[in-house]
């Protein structure tokens, strides 16, 4: 199942630059698990120590905030688009 | 040496840098908002063992009347090159409003009159696009619930350079008229300021523009701390016991909070007895939900409220302001539209100043902080009231009275009105 997910400008490091790129999971989880394979490195980033997403980082299933779903749990189709996008900009 | 060209000399070795301020990693000073490692944000590294060799009292009394009086505090490198009549705004000694809640020294910073556009906005902008043009941009651009938007485009204006804004779809006429009398690109995004906001963060990845809020945020946001600034000064160089402040994204608040201990460090005030209390809408106020029920993070909300500048669900400070709100011993609260609205009307009853909406939740908050007791009546108090009621007319349209028409002679006059003479 593969799903396109838009890469912030502080991660493009580990995408050889790229501004989006394509990955696959059943969950917004796994799609960053397989995300991790793809690009190494990617991961710690947007993780803490703890194994919780990072607080100023945010990810969006179709224009949505996962918080507003179930989080990590939040469930994928193929075709969706994923967006993740630091929290800190506005205001 | 004059004035002008000892502010020179500073200028030129007051900023290290940025660093994030979660992990510490140091950054130049360029347009960069986030931190590359941790996602945190980025904030200006100021050499402040040079900045202290300079300032003083004198300094910036003697400096112009605006807010570049405090220039050696704001991150730029040379002189400001926009908005340089904005800040300054008056602090009212609000005897009337006061007289009401039942406190003794209540003072309203009224940024209803800022320059240009009539709103605290006014003061990151004017630090933002002198920045922006000293990085070198040719475009700027911004999120906006309306007033960032209308100061963005005015001072893009004065600076000749392309503008784009980006709003929500359901911002009120004047906020939108406010924006497209400058001529700039307003683009107006079916969905809330969140949705704007998400946008943005996109667009400003792709696009090489100077987005104020954005890629420029770490110096934007430092131009709030000049209401601090401000409000000590005109207090004669102190600190008041008690704040009130509109919380949106946080990041007005934090900088408040932030600007009181600056002038502490420095030591151009002895002591920050401040309590710093935030004051959001009911229908939207993640922040002070998190402060009542304890919780360190904030769960964002969809917003729905009149309070349309302060309507934003996914706060990026949130978690600083919150932060503030406890070191300082301060409270939030929240204030339903129908307080809104009362909010408004009260202020401009007492004190004859017409606040947008924002400036209704806040003195409405003030109130209900002064009710519960925990603003005790002889403290120095500050409200700040940071946009003006002429943009948003459409919240108040249905709670004002109405003329009172007549024919152009005495005996109607008379009649109609029956008043003793």
């Amino acid at each position: 199942m593969a799903v396109k997910v838009r890469i912030p400008t502080p991660l493009r490091k580990l995408t050889d630059g790229r501004g989006e790129v394509e990955a696959a999971g059943k969950t917004i989880g796994d799609l960053l698990s397989d995300l991790e394979e793809r690009y190494p490195g990617i991961k710690e980033r947007l993780y803490d120590e703890g194994g919780n997403l990072r607080r100023f980082v945010n990810i969006y299933v179709n224009d949505e905030d996962i918080r507003f779903m179930h989080g990590s749990e939040t469930a994928l189709s193929d075709g969706d688009e994923v967006s993740i996008v630091p929290a800190i900009a506005g205001g | 040496m004059n004035r002008k060209s000892a502010v020179s000399d500073i200028l030129k070795q007051k900023i290290k840098g940025l660093k994030c301020r979660e992990c510490g990693k140091l950054y130049p000073p360029v347009a960069l908002h986030v931190c590359e490692f941790c996602f945190g944000p980025l904030e200006v590294d100021y050499n402040y063992d040079e900045i202290k060799r300079h300032i003083s009292h004198e300094r910036i009394e003697n400096g112009p009347k605006s807010l570049w009086r405090y220039a050696d505090l704001l991150p730029v490198e040379g002189y400001p090159t926009v908005g340089l009549y904005a800040g300054l705004t008056p602090l009212i000694e609000a005897k009337n409003l006061g007289t009401e809640l039942g406190l003794n020294r209540l003072y309203i910073k009224n940024d209803t009159v800022n320059h240009p556009t009539l709103s605290f906005k006014d003061r990151v902008v004017a630090i933002a696009i002198t920045r922006a043009k000293e990085l070198g941009f040719s475009a700027v651009a911004c999120a906006s619930t309306g007033n960032l938007a209308n100061s963005v485009a005015a001072h893009a204006a004065e600076a000749r350079l392309q503008c784009y804004v980006f709003i929500p779809g359901d911002l009120e006429a004047g906020k939108i008229l406010g924006s497209l009398i400058y001529a700039p690109t307003v683009i107006a995004v079916n969905g809330n300021y969140d949705d704007v906001n998400r946008l943005c963060s996109e667009v400003a990845g792709e696009y090489n523009w100077g987005f104020v809020n954005i890629n420029i945020r770490p110096y934007y946001a430092e131009g709030s701390k000049t209401l601090a600034f401000e409000t000590a000064e005109q207090l004669g160089w102190r600190a008041p016991d008690h704040v009130v402040v509109p919380v949106a994204s946080g990041s007005l608040l934090t900088k408040i909070w932030k600007g009181f201990n600056e002038l502490k460090m420095l030591g151009l005030i002895e002591s920050v007895p401040t309590r710093v209390n935030g004051a959001q809408a009911e229908g939207c106020s993640p922040v002070a939900t998190a402060f009542k029920e304890g919780r360190d993070f904030i769960k964002p909300v969809k917003p729905k409220t009149i309070a349309k500048s302060i309507a934003i669900g996914n706060p990026a400070d949130g978690y600083y302001a919150l932060k503030a709100v406890h070191e300082s011993k301060g409270a939030f609260d929240t204030a339903t539209d129908g307080e809104t609205i009362e909010g408004i009307k009260l202020l401009a009853r007492t004190e004859g100043i017409f606040a947008e909406t924002a400036g209704g939740v806040t003195i409405a908050v003030l109130k209900k902080l002064a009710m519960n007791g925990l603003i005790p009546k002889d403290d120095t108090v500050v409200a700040y009231v940071t946009g003006n009621g002429l943009k948003t007319q459409e919240a108040v349209i249905n709670a004002v009275g109405d003329v009172v028409r007549i024919e152009p002679s005495m005996d109607s006059f008379e009649k109609t009105l029956s008043i003793k003479k």
